[in-house]
């Protein structure tokens, strides 16, 4: 039983809840003892996933050859609402649950300064572990979003609670606008719900995606019970819907369940597109819904700004990798442009707004929402990586395959994540050292710390440094994938992003100057500033020695994601091709109509409505004609179109 | 036919036909005799009378058997008691299985709390459960006059409820302004009952579907006004029970005066009755049931009833409107068969012929039905929720989220509506997704007004600034409360999410079938007031959790291991054990809403 993912997996997740109710029977003044119970439970939790990081070839541990879910879990929960408790690994998710487990730990070891009410900050603590963990792991929609929203409720006590001056008002714009985010989430599960079919799906699919699993027996092969449900669903015992993220992902990307014109001309792929899209980058966050996250950092106590800066947000990032793209494609592509700028506007504005702080911990909140930005930008230089957004198939194919850039700006923001979400704990770590002792963050009133805290300077340094994206620290590599990868789309945007390099040296340099440097420090509590003690140095030097690990050896964290992330864009830049051709052939049809009208109207001015009646059927006629083509296509197999694209690029080769 | 045989005939159809569909409000009805008896004798000073009521309503809840006739499988025929006023289906075994649960929790709830004393208690008793019989009829009512009669039964006792702390000037003027309203929304609805029974010749809800079907076509413009005004009065009486905007001017009044006991009573049992009213009223008229109303169990025994009614006198003919009596001629005897639907249906094959001439006529009157309801639940939703902010008595507070959270419920409603003929089971899922929110509901809003009595106890104060820094001294009962509230709010892993989340499902199901965008708006609706209602409730949470304590706190301390501890974790505790597996209810719900249409 020990070795079956579904007793692994769930009690990687429910570990630390069901752990708090042991602390909630501890006696309230054995402080100390809470604490300690609380570190070992997050040490138990990470020693778990880096045990699953090992290449020992057990079967709880994670197969870096292996593109696809691994470990997955699948157990009906509520069949009347077709709801199941899918879990499961691959390259994306895996690497950061691995990040959740670590910096949660250290957030434990930075919690020591909390010293109100010690008992329900640990539950609280763990029970966010417990949200965070789940939404990497779930693969069901529905427990995707219950896992999403578990983490609001801990998250507002922790700042509303334990927070600085301001704290409430923090802590309801965080729960306000991750809520708005949240419902429109909910409403884009629920139109994707009742749009998916899964008898449109191949018994492979059905298989891969874990959908047979959930209603297999005992040693039943999934393709043979892949077979019984499309039975089952024929007649009428089961419902053809389905909240599982694969199926709906392969549906998006073979079938024209989501293609269909929903509302005001846009289809629904473009509305769930884009309704989970804002859901997702006010969690990332990026300009203009980031409003939240320099007040619920400001206000936050140390260990929570840790974990904030270096999970919750890269759970916005994730959705949109995990969720948008694969289950949306289409919408991704046609509003690459969008996201992209989104993200690099996220970039300049948080660099800019960093550079006018006065709070110290400000400045690094916004210097979060600068560096997020990248991710976003990395996931949306897609499509528009293979040049510009082709017209035709044929100009298409005349193009070379770009898509190694796309797969470069993907692996960028997943890099970026994963080091931004070491440095950025890293930063607002080395912000709560100070300010436990001086009690102020003013950026004005500090100076000359290098000589009264001289390790503390030098690690706080280096993490800065990381944060700035200094080659050879963790910072580096994702920024500098990221902007490779755009200059292949646009110039202009790719100059701006390559120009953010230099603002964020400009705010951080500046930030050091003025608080480390310098002859004398300049504000209040000059005699608490005294030299960081051994429990800060645990935290604070496993920071900067992952830092330093990851710039210098990439690999580490790259070989982890290549398999899932080759995979997954390979998917999509071979479905792409064949989206372009049916775009084209689509506005073809509609300019041809248009002509045909165009010539029809003055020849029979005394039946207007006849030409207007006949014209929406045409295109739409053909459009069907252009889906059914790609009914047929496996989502694994490769189009005619790419092989002529790859046979160009090896012939340019 | 003599005498006797007429008795013995009778006692055999009650026996078969009767007890098994009816027993729960039997048994209500002898256990408030029973309480009228003993207060009667003066064993009330010896014994206290809650026993009785607790273990009648036990009794009642243990025949109504929601786990028997809701399992799958175990579906109910549909069928009409009493010559057609009532009818008996899942629907009703359900609405009544929360009624009367509601009513057990509630007799020991106010047990815990203490709010009758020991002099009222039989009192307080007799009324509650007096109105909860008042609500099952409501929830079973298939004929006009049951309509008019099941709310005021229900309304009456309330009216009397509110009143119960006497000495207490301002429970009087709760009790003065609800009864007032109260007897001037019965008397538009009984206005617009006799309007609609005037025109339809008959106040037999399948009948006037029937009616509806036939006449309308030939309607003039005139005629159909007045028609829609009687929908519109009627609709009136219905606002009022459920407090829907712009008929919820009483709640928060009334909600104030009354102690929170009461508060619970009107919230839960009184909303639940009033929906299931809603749904039925609204099918009534709006469909002509595709399953028709078949007989009871022994089919001859029935027809031998209604001829045995027919005889007697009391037949629904007795209450087919009095010019139809009058005329001779040949409309008259057509309403008259009309009017004796048992007879027909029982025979089997007129029936089907109706459905067939019903066709689609009746598709105006749901469109109309599902606009008006559409239009009342969006208002009545937003206006609770804003309302609510400004609110600094926990029991003001609830009471508009009271009047939201109807507004919420209403939602399934037009969606059913619009559906039925095209798409039942889409429809049926709709109703099944209002009554799962109700089962969460009554959890939520029981536990919110118990927390609120015995915080009343604790603090002798009511004003939400009093309960500041709460959570130092008593955080059980901050973390059952700040349970409630967010599942209110509908928040995973609360139960309230889920009934949220059935909603919505439905009301995106209905969308997606039918195309109208007026419901995609209800659903940005919906979804946009879960987001603003989060601001009043987190801010009780906020000043329970966040605020320092008053310098001034008394010193009092209330554990949570006592009675009235155990009972809020009782009641808290499901809101987050059915999240865990909600499965077998919402089948009960789905098994509920079959048949219904």
């Amino acid at each position: 039983m020990l070795e079956s993912p579904t007793f692994a997996l769930s009690l990687l997740i429910f570990f630390p809840a069901l752990s708090t109710i042991l602390i909630a029977l501890m006696p309230k003044n054995q402080e100390d003892a809470v604490r300690w119970f609380t570190l070992a439970v997050t040490f138990i939790v990470m020693a778990g996933s880096i045990f699953m990081c090992l290449q020992g070839g057990h079967p709880l541990q994670f197969d870096i050859g292996e593109s696809g879910m691994q470990m997955m879990v699948s157990k009906s929960w509520i069949p009347s609402f077709d709801i199941t408790y899918l879990l499961g690994l691959d390259g994306i998710s895996f690497p950061l649950v691995v990040l959740t487990t670590i910096v949660s730990f250290f957030a434990t070891i930075a919690s020591w300064s909390i010293k109100k009410h010690v008992k329900g900050y640990c539950i609280l603590f763990l029970l966010l572990l417990t949200g965070m963990l789940g939404c990497f792991m779930a693969l069901d929609f529905f427990l995707f979003y219950v896992f999403w929203e578990v983490m609001l409720l801990p998250m507002y006590f922790l700042i509303g609670v334990w927070g600085g001056p301001r704290k409430e008002y923090a802590a309801i714009k965080f729960f306000l606008y991750t809520l708005a985010g949240s419902v429109l989430m909910l409403i884009a599960i629920l139109m994707l719900y009742f749009n998916s079919d899964l008898t449109k799906l191949s018994p492979a699919q059905l298989a891969s995606t874990g959908v047979a699993q959930s209603i297999a027996q005992a040693d039943e092969a999934p393709e043979a019970a892949a077979g019984r449900l499309l039975q089952e669903i024929a007649a009428g015992d089961h419902s053809k819907h389905t909240f599982n993220i694969l199926a709906l992902s392969a549906m998006g990307q073979s079938t024209d369940l989501f293609d269909g014109e929903y509302l005001f001309g846009w289809s629904l792929q473009r509305w769930a597109f884009i309704l989970l899209f804002i859901g997702f980058v006010i969690k990332v966050p990026s300009v203009p819904v980031h409003t939240w996250l320099p007040d619920a950092h400001v206000e936050a106590p140390t260990p929570i700004s840790m974990i904030l800066a270096g999970v919750l947000l890269k759970l916005g990032g994730y959705g949109i990798i995990r969720i948008c793209y694969p289950i949306c494609p289409q919408a991704g592509y046609d509003l690459a442009w969008i996201i992209c700028l989104i993200g690099v506007v996220s970039m300049v504005y948080g660099a800019l707004a960093a550079l006018a702080q006065k709070d110290f911990k400000r400045m690094v909140a916004y210097s979060s929402v600068s560096h997020m930005g990248y991710v976003v930008l990395g996931l949306g230089v897609w499509t528009v990586a293979r040049g510009v957004p082709a017209d035709s198939a044929s100009m298409m194919a005349a193009l070379p395959d770009w898509s190694s850039y796309w797969n470069m700006g993907v692996k960028g923001a997943m890099f970026q994540m994963i080091g931004h979400g070491v440095s950025s704990a890293g930063m607002f770590f080395m912000v709560g050292v100070v300010y436990d002792r001086v009690h102020h963050r003013n950026l004005e009133e500090f100076g000359g710390l290098y000589g009264k805290m001289p390790v503390y300077t030098a690690l706080a340094m280096g993490i800065f440094f990381a944060g700035l994206g200094l080659p050879g620290l963790c910072g580096f590599i994702g920024e500098v994938l990221v902007v490779l990868s755009v200059w292949n789309f646009s110039g202009v945007l790719a100059i701006i992003s390559a120009f953010v390099v230099i603002l964020t040296a400009a705010y951080i340099l500046w930030a050091i100057q003025r608080v480390y440097l310098g002859a004398e420090y300049k504000g209040p509590h000059e005699e608490e500033l005294t030299p960081i003690n051994f429990r800060e140095c645990c935290v604070a030097i496993p920071l900067l020695i992952l830092a330093i690990w990851f710039g210098v050896y990439p690999k580490t964290v790259f070989k982890y994601m290549d398999e899932t992330v080759d995979a997954q864009v390979q998917t999509l830049a071979d479905w792409t091709p064949s989206y372009v051709e049916k775009k084209a052939a689509l506005a073809a049809e509609k300019e041809a109509a248009a002509a045909a009208a165009t010539a029809a109207t003055p020849m029979k001015p005394t039946t207007p409505t006849a030409s207007t009646t006949t014209l929406p059927f045409e295109p739409q006629r053909e459009f069907g004609e252009g889906r059914s083509l790609s009914d047929g296509e496996d989502l694994f197999s490769k189009t005619p179109q790419n092989d002529s694209v790859t046979q160009l690029q090896t012939a340019s080769n | 036919m003599e005498l006797n045989q007429i008795l013995a005939e009778a006692i055999n159809n009650t026996k078969a036909s009767l007890w098994p569909a009816f027993a729960p409000e039997l048994i209500l009805c002898v256990t408030i005799f029973l309480l009228l008896i003993v207060r009667l004798f003066n064993f009330a000073s010896r014994m206290n009378v809650f026993w009785i009521a607790l273990a009648g309503s036990l009794v009642a809840l243990f025949y109504a058997a929601p786990w028997e006739h809701l399992a799958p499988g175990g579906e109910l025929p549909r069928y009409e008691l009493f010559t057609g006023m009532l009818v008996y289906d899942s629907f009703t075994v359900f609405i009544r299985a929360i009624l009367i649960l509601f009513a057990v929790l509630f007799t020991i709830f106010t047990r815990l709390s203490g709010i009758p004393d020991k002099y009222d208690s039989a009192d307080f008793y007799c009324m509650v459960l007096g109105a909860i019989i008042g609500m099952c009829l409501m929830a079973s009512a298939n004929h006009l006059l049951v309509v008019f009669m099941a709310v005021e039964m229900a309304s009456v006792p309330s009216y009397a409820l509110v009143a119960m702390q006497k000495g207490r000037r301002q429970s009087s003027e709760a009790a003065l302004k609800y009864s007032i309203y109260g007897a001037g929304a019965a008397g538009v609805m009984l206005y617009g009952i006799s309007l609609l029974s005037g025109m339809l010749h008959t106040a037999h809800l399948p009948t006037i579907a029937v009616q509806l079907a036939e006449m309308l076509p030939a309607m003039g413009g005139s005629e159909k006004m007045v028609l829609a005004l009687a929908g519109l009065m009627i609709a009136v009486g219905l606002a009022f029970k459920l407090s829907a905007v712009p008929f919820h001017f009483w709640c928060p009044d009334v909600f104030e005066g009354a102690s929170a006991e009461i508060n619970a009573f009107l919230s839960v049992a009184s909303k639940a009755g009033a929906l299931a009213l809603l749904v039925r009223i609204c099918l009534g008229i709006g469909l002509i049931p595709s399953t028709p109303a078949g007989p009871p169990p022994a089919a001859d025994e029935a027809v031998a009833m209604a001829t045995l009614n027919a005889e007697l006198g009391i037949g629904t003919a007795a209450f087919a409107v009095s010019d139809s009596l009058d005329d001779a001629n040949e409309p008259s005897k057509s309403i008259d068969v009309a009017a004796a639907p048992q007879v027909l249906l029982a025979k089997g094959d007129t029936s089907t012929a109706a459905v067939s001439v019903g066709g689609d006529n009746l598709a105006p009157v749901r469109t109309f039905i599902a606009y008006l309801v559409a239009f009342i639940a969006v208002i009545t939703s937003t206006f609770g929720n804003l309302a609510a902010y400004g609110q600094t008595n926990i029991k003001r507070l609830l009471a508009y989220s009271t009047v939201a959270h109807a507004g919420y419920m209403m939602l399934p409603v037009p969606v059913a509506m619009m559906l039925a003929k095209s798409h039942p089971e889409i429809a049926e899922k709709a109703i099944a997704s209002l009554a799962l929110y109700m089962a969460f509901y009554l959890f939520m809003n029981l536990s919110a007004f118990a927390i609120v009595a015995f915080l009343r106890n604790m603090l002798n104060s009511e004003e939400i600034a009093d309960y500041a820094g709460l959570v130092k001294r008593t955080p059980g009962i901050v973390v059952c409360f700040a349970i409630v509230l967010f599942s209110l709010v509908g928040i995973p892993p609360l139960a309230g999410f889920i009934g949220k989340f059935a909603i919505f499902a439905s009301l995106a199901e209905g969308y997606q079938a039918s195309g109208f965008n007026w419901i995609l708006m209800l659903l940005v609706f919906g979804g946009l007031n879960t987001v603003l209602s989060l601001f009043y409730y987190l801010r009780v949470v906020k000043v329970m959790a966040i605020d320092p304590e008053p310098d001034r706190a008394s010193s009092t301390n209330w554990s949570m291991v006592s009675m009235g501890g155990a009972f809020i974790a009782l009641v808290t505790f499901p809101l987050i054990l059915f999240f865990i597996k909600w499965d077998l209810l919402n089948e009960w719900t789905i098994t509920a809403a079959r048949n219904l249409l």
